[in-house]
């Protein structure tokens, strides 16, 4: 596979040679490992300028909003006061455009790169990527233009607004919505059964009644046994009922964006707006789903390409100091640098030596497991697969063993109200392992649904909060709804649970009340 | 590429001022970073606002790696491990800085910028090597200009041979570095600080003062390169002193101000070449002189050996107990139409700002 014609065209800011001689290095060696990427496009930026990309998400141009500037600012005071500095950013497109910061050190360019593949890699295979839009440079800068284009209409004040109440609910998307098409979310119910009926290997010609009929073998007597104003009334009468116990959406809703973009009386600017922020929250959610794995393969890919094949004699301590500084851990707060990297050389390590599979888990001689090995060397075969079809909730659901927890001393800790400190908890395997999953889980965020769309048939609008044992911050929530308001332009309610009970938070746009729901008390 | 985000973050930092959407202030938090100055830990303050969204209310607990039983303590701190070091050191707190002090100023009192008195200014010369010129010490040879003309000179004559592409230049391939003088008006301004200490200036009075110079100094100096202040106290006589005693002292005695403007002059004249430097002698006292005749003094003075030398004179009247004095009509009356002459009336703290605006506002 040859890149070079490709990315040479490419070199918009022209890399220094030397910087080109070391992405032609690193890439070959990447592509003999067995990295399969994008074409990949560096440039080389200033340590105000990688702030500047930071703040935007990585690319050139965004539209006009004030928490730009916001992020901007805590990035680049962060970097001037020392104490953070970011070596790499990269982002998902096609061709990959990746940046190294100017003032960076060669063997740190030498190691961002190896990085910066491993990335490429990922964005390329792994299937939560499948469905982004690889353009999104273009499309974020035509999203720009949009918003200034409205903001030039509008006004800025009424533009910020509305782009606030929108931004205050943009993780109310469904993250599985590019992948799957959903039940069509109106369809009709007697289309449905006679739909449902040919799924399941009835004849789509014949005409509607013929699906309520029942089976008779001999046709003089299916008028007897099928009177055919009987088979008209049932089909009427189904007809009534479902129209009667219909709700919209028929199943909760999980893209409540979607749902309000399509449903809700929002004028033609509100609407492009809506749509904005849905469209890129729709595109960084991939990113999010695989935090750990996406981090950590590109670690793995960094740490055993420098120390195999890049580093010089000369620059292997320099590397390493560098190294360990993107996997150090602290102790509140996981590294997903790390436990991705940990994770992955783990998988490799059990693949190659057999530890898998029943056998190996229902052993329970501590010798013998630890001794075990049967040469597999299927590792390096199982890493490639886990890329590819994993993200962070499976990744650690799958993988992480209680002799991995043990050898990482993870732990569980909890706030203790008494002496207002973090203690630790619990070094507990399920613990350590549901409290992983529970911040994995939608990203630590509690999921909201659509459950109807004209509650207490008055048009409002009502969301589910699934409740799975943590209560939601009630003050955020009552503001949160009042910007639906803003979107649905009817009062708006969540069914949640607080402190066991059954509540439903309800804003009218000026004031929000709270109400227990006379239904039981849930557990 | 910067330049696009300028507009994102000046519309932040209006939020977080309050001007704008004032809506947003109930979402804003006074975050802070821990840093490092040299061996200072600071604070450096990052206001944040935070749109509400769903979220878990109580987030009181996680999964942490290292030592450690059941029950001991997990440590405080942020992710890196560093901050928890800085215990018990001294934190200092860095608001905002200066400049940014400076900025939020001039647009609170919307000053302009200040206009360097024109051709009087000093200019600075430094040389800058940006030219290429056919002659130099062979120190400044730039070796690929020379290269490639000799190269070009090679080609052109059909000496070049691409089978053994050896270029030899001549003298008259030669390519040196050369300098061009770039001059830029050194901007060197000094603020002469002149107070009346006579017994009728008060605690309150001078209160008054510091808070005029501290926002003085703050707004000059964003504006000059090198900013230099003196200081000359005076009641009957002047005398010049550090910044500290002069916003210590009280003294009792008469009141003679053509003393402060003499001293003031002589320092001009000895130190400050009006030609050399941007001059701003602020003058402030309770307005009660001695006599008639030492107002003449002082007028005359003014006229005709001071405004000549500076770019502004002020004049900062301050209430004191005893009342307003007498003479900033006498000066109202004598420089009405004079720009160099700026007066402001100071009644209390609260009229602070609003002089600062006069002495300022005018772009001098």
């Amino acid at each position: 596979m040859t890149w070079p014609s490709v990315f040479n065209t490419r070199l918009r800011k022209g890399l220094p040679t030397e910087l080109q001689e070391m992405q032609r290095q690193v890439e070959a060696v990447a592509a003999a490992a067995g990295l399969d990427f994008f074409p990949t496009v560096f440039e080389l930026v200033s340590p105000e300028e990688i702030s500047m990309l930071a703040a935007y998400g990585g690319f050139p141009t965004r539209y006009p909003h004030w928490r730009f500037g916001m992020e901007f600012e805590q990035v680049h005071k962060s970097y001037s006061y020392g104490l953070s500095k970011i070596y790499e950013m990269v982002i998902n497109t096609d061709p990959c455009t990746a940046y190294l910061m100017n003032v960076n050190h060669p063997t740190d360019q030498k190691l961002v790169m190896a990085h910066v593949y491993g990335h490429c890699d990922f964005f390329k295979n792994n299937l939560w990527f499948a469905h982004t839009n690889r353009k999104m440079i273009d499309q974020m800068a035509n999203h720009a233009t949009r918003v200034r284009r409205l903001i030039d209409r509008m006004g800025q004040e009424r533009v910020e607004e509305f782009l606030d109440a929108c931004l205050s609910v943009d993780n109310l998307i469904d993250p599985h919505a590019a992948a799957i098409s959903r039940q069509s979310r109106d369809e009709d119910p007697v289309q449905r059964s006679i739909r449902e009926a040919v799924e399941e290997g009835g004849d789509p010609t014949l005409p509607h009644d013929a699906h309520f009929k029942v089976d008779v073998d001999r046709s003089y007597m299916d008028a007897y046994i099928n009177p055919p104003e009987e088979i008209h009334g049932k089909r009427e009468r189904l007809l009534q009922e479902s129209l009667k116990a219909r709700t919209v959406p028929e199943r909760p809703e999980r893209d409540v964006l979607g749902f309000i973009l399509a449903n809700a009386p929002l004028h033609g600017w509100e609407a492009d707006i809506l749509s904005v922020v849905r469209a890129e929250a729709e595109y960084f959610n991939p990113q999010g789903m695989t935090k750990i794995m996406n981090e950590g393969w590109a670690t793995f890919w960094h740490t055993k390409l420098m120390t195999e094949e890049l580093a010089t004699a000369s620059e292997i301590v320099h590397y390493a100091d560098a190294s360990a500084g993107t996997t150090a851990m602290g102790r509140k707060q996981l590294n997903p640098y790390k436990l991705g990297l940990e994770l992955f050389r783990d998988i490799e390590r059990r693949w190659d030596t057999g530890r898998h599979g029943a056998e190996y888990d229902e052993c329970d001689d501590y010798q013998a497991k630890t001794n075990w090995f049967v040469d597999e060397q299927g590792g390096l075969e199982k890493i490639f697969e886990v890329r590819r079809i994993y993200n962070d909730v499976q990744f650690v659901d799958a993988f992480l063993t209680e002799e991995f927890c043990e050898r990482q001393g993870f732990f569980a800790y909890a706030y203790d109200r008494r002496s207002k400190r973090y203690l630790i908890k619990s070094r507990e395997f399920a613990d350590i392992k549901t409290g992983l999953l529970d911040q994995l889980t939608n990203f630590g965020q509690p999921i909201v649904e659509v459950v109807d769309s004209n509650h207490g048939n008055r048009g409002e609008l009502l969301l589910e909060h699934r409740h799975t044992g943590q209560d939601l911050k009630m003050d955020w929530a009552e503001t949160t709804l009042g910007n639906l308001v803003r979107l649905w332009k009817r009062p708006v309610a969540l069914k949640t649970v607080l402190d066991g009970k059954e509540l439903i938070l309800r804003h009218d746009g000026s004031k929000s009340t709270r109400r227990r729901t006379e239904a039981k008390e849930s557990a | 590429m910067p330049g696009a985000i300028d507009r994102d973050i000046g519309r932040f930092r209006e939020i977080v001022r309050g001007r704008i959407r004032k809506d947003l202030k109930k979402y804003m938090s006074n975050g802070e970073m821990i840093g490092r100055k040299g061996k200072d830990f600071v604070s450096i303050p990052v206001p944040q606002i935070q749109l509400p969204k769903f979220r878990y209310g109580k987030n009181e607990g996680g999964v942490g790696a290292g030592s450690g039983d059941e029950g001991e303590g997990v440590g405080e701190g942020p992710g890196g491990g560093k901050a928890g070091d800085g215990e018990g050191q001294h934190i200092l707190e860095v608001d905002v800085t200066i400049a940014e002090l400076a900025e939020i100023l001039a647009e609170e009192l919307e000053l302009p910028n200040i206009e360097p008195r024109g051709s009087k200014n000093v200019v600075a010369k430094k040389d800058k090597y940006n030219q290429i010129a056919p002659v130099g010490p062979d120190s400044l040879r730039h070796f690929r200009r020379t290269y490639k003309s000799a190269l070009q000179r090679s080609i052109a004559s059909g000496n070049y041979d691409p089978g053994n592409p050896i270029v030899t230049p001549i003298k008259a391939d030669e390519k040196f570095r050369s300098w061009t003088e770039d001059k830029r008006p050194e901007r060197n301004a000094v603020v002469l600080y002149m107070m009346d200490v006579s017994g009728s200036m008060g605690d309150a009075q001078k209160e008054i003062v510091r808070m005029e110079a501290f926002w003085i100094d703050t707004w000059l100096s964003s504006q000059y390169d090198g900013l230099e202040t003196r200081f000359i106290i005076h009641d009957a006589r002047a005398k010049e002193v550090d910044r500290d005693t002069f916003f210590s002292t009280r003294e009792s005695g008469g009141t003679l101000i053509s003393s402060a403007y003499k001293l003031g002059l002589k320092m001009i004249e000895a130190d400050f070449p009006a030609d050399e430097w941007n001059i701003y002698p602020f003058h402030f006292s309770d307005g009660d002189n001695w006599s008639g005749s030492d107002t003449k003094e002082c007028l005359r003075l003014l006229r005709e050996d001071l405004l000549p030398k500076v770019n502004a004179f002020c004049y900062g009247q301050v209430e004191s107990e005893y009342g307003s004095g007498q003479f900033i009509k006498d000066l109202t009356g004598e420089f009405e139409d004079e720009e160099a002459v700026i007066l402001s009336n100071i009644a209390n703290k609260d009229g602070v700002m609003d002089s600062i605006k006069t002495f300022l506002g005018r772009g001098r």
